[in-house]
């Protein structure tokens, strides 16, 4: 039988690599975007996870949730880009601060 | 056993193809890893029996934000070999930061673990075997999570406004539908029956 730890070191090692990807291509706004994708990945692995140990099904409910969160946020974060790159042509996120609020 | 190697092997494709995803050259490929790690997340969540949220994951990772990212990679004209440009120093400050996290996460969730069998006092759903999950979860949404679900589709409601909103834009060159000239357009005006005389063609 597996145990939670297992789950525990698959879902640390998954957030700690969205960590790193936002890290590593700190100008693709694109890959910053699927790494944070990969972070509420491991988080919802890490509420089923012991939802299923715990032998609570809430844990479940709330990562039905986040997994909400994490489509509006993709949808808002692509629409952003989209816009952005409309107005200057590039992604780069060096240039960002020329958003004005 | 059979659950073991399922486990060992969800996992570790999972965790390549999140490597695969940050550090693909192409973001069309990393997408494309992105959806594998999505399928074999939720083949993890299968192996403890949470159906339902894998199902979720699979129809709205891969099916929604997924394709989103696709779309959207394509539709851009980037040039990403430019955006690429001090990845190799980056990665390795970053490299050694993640060690350090990924190092101090394991430490405490073996930590936790070991110190003693994780018991909940007093279970708020506990899981009825008899009942299957998609049923379990269902009737909690239903009922006591309401709001919380009502939450979860306000939420949806305010991305789609937003992006819609964000992205609109009014173009010049459109060339819309007149409803109201349409409407008032009769066939008297449009139409005019000529007798035309042979040889001498029609004036228009």
């Amino acid at each position: 039988m597996i145990g939670l730890t297992h789950y525990l070191v698959v879902s640390a090692i998954l957030f700690t690599m969205g960590v790193l990807g936002i890290f590593a291509n700190r100008k693709n706004l694109i890959v910053i975007l699927m790494a944070i994708e990969l972070i509420l990945l491991s988080v919802n692995l890490n509420l089923v996870a012991f939802s299923a140990y715990l032998h609570d099904l809430v844990g479940q409910v709330f990562a039905m949730f986040v997994l909400t969160v994490a489509a509006g946020e993709a949808a808002i974060g692509l629409a952003i880009l989209v816009i952005y790159f409309r107005g200057r042509g590039s992604i780069a996120v060096d240039d960002v601060n020329r958003m004005k609020g | 056993m059979i659950q073991a190697i399922a486990f060992y092997l969800f996992a570790a494709v999972v965790l390549i193809s999140a490597a695969m995803t940050i550090s693909a050259r192409n973001p069309v490929h990393s997408v494309l890893w992105l959806i594998l790690a999505f399928f074999n997340a939720a083949g993890l969540m299968v192996l403890v029996g949470a159906e339902f949220i894998a199902m979720l994951l699979v129809i709205v990772y891969v099916g929604a934000v997924a394709v989103l990212f696709l779309f959207v990679v394509m539709m851009l004209d980037i040039d990403f070999a430019e955006l690429r440009a001090g990845f190799v120093k980056y990665f390795w400050i970053g490299f050694a930061l993640a060690l350090g996290l990924v190092a101090e996460i394991v430490f405490y969730a073996f930590g936790s673990v070991w110190t003693g069998s994780l018991q909940l006092a007093k279970p708020i759903a506990p899981v009825d075997p008899s009942v299957p999950n998609i049923q379990a979860i269902g009737e909690l949404l239903y009922t006591r999570y309401l709001f919380v679900f009502e939450g979860a589709g306000l939420v949806l409601l305010v991305a789609m406004i937003g992006a819609i909103v964000l992205t609109h834009r009014q173009r010049k060159d459109a060339r819309p539908q007149k409803i109201s000239r349409q409407i008032n357009r009769r066939a008297k005006d449009a139409i005019r029956n000529v007798d035309a005389p042979v040889g001498q063609g029609v004036e228009l």
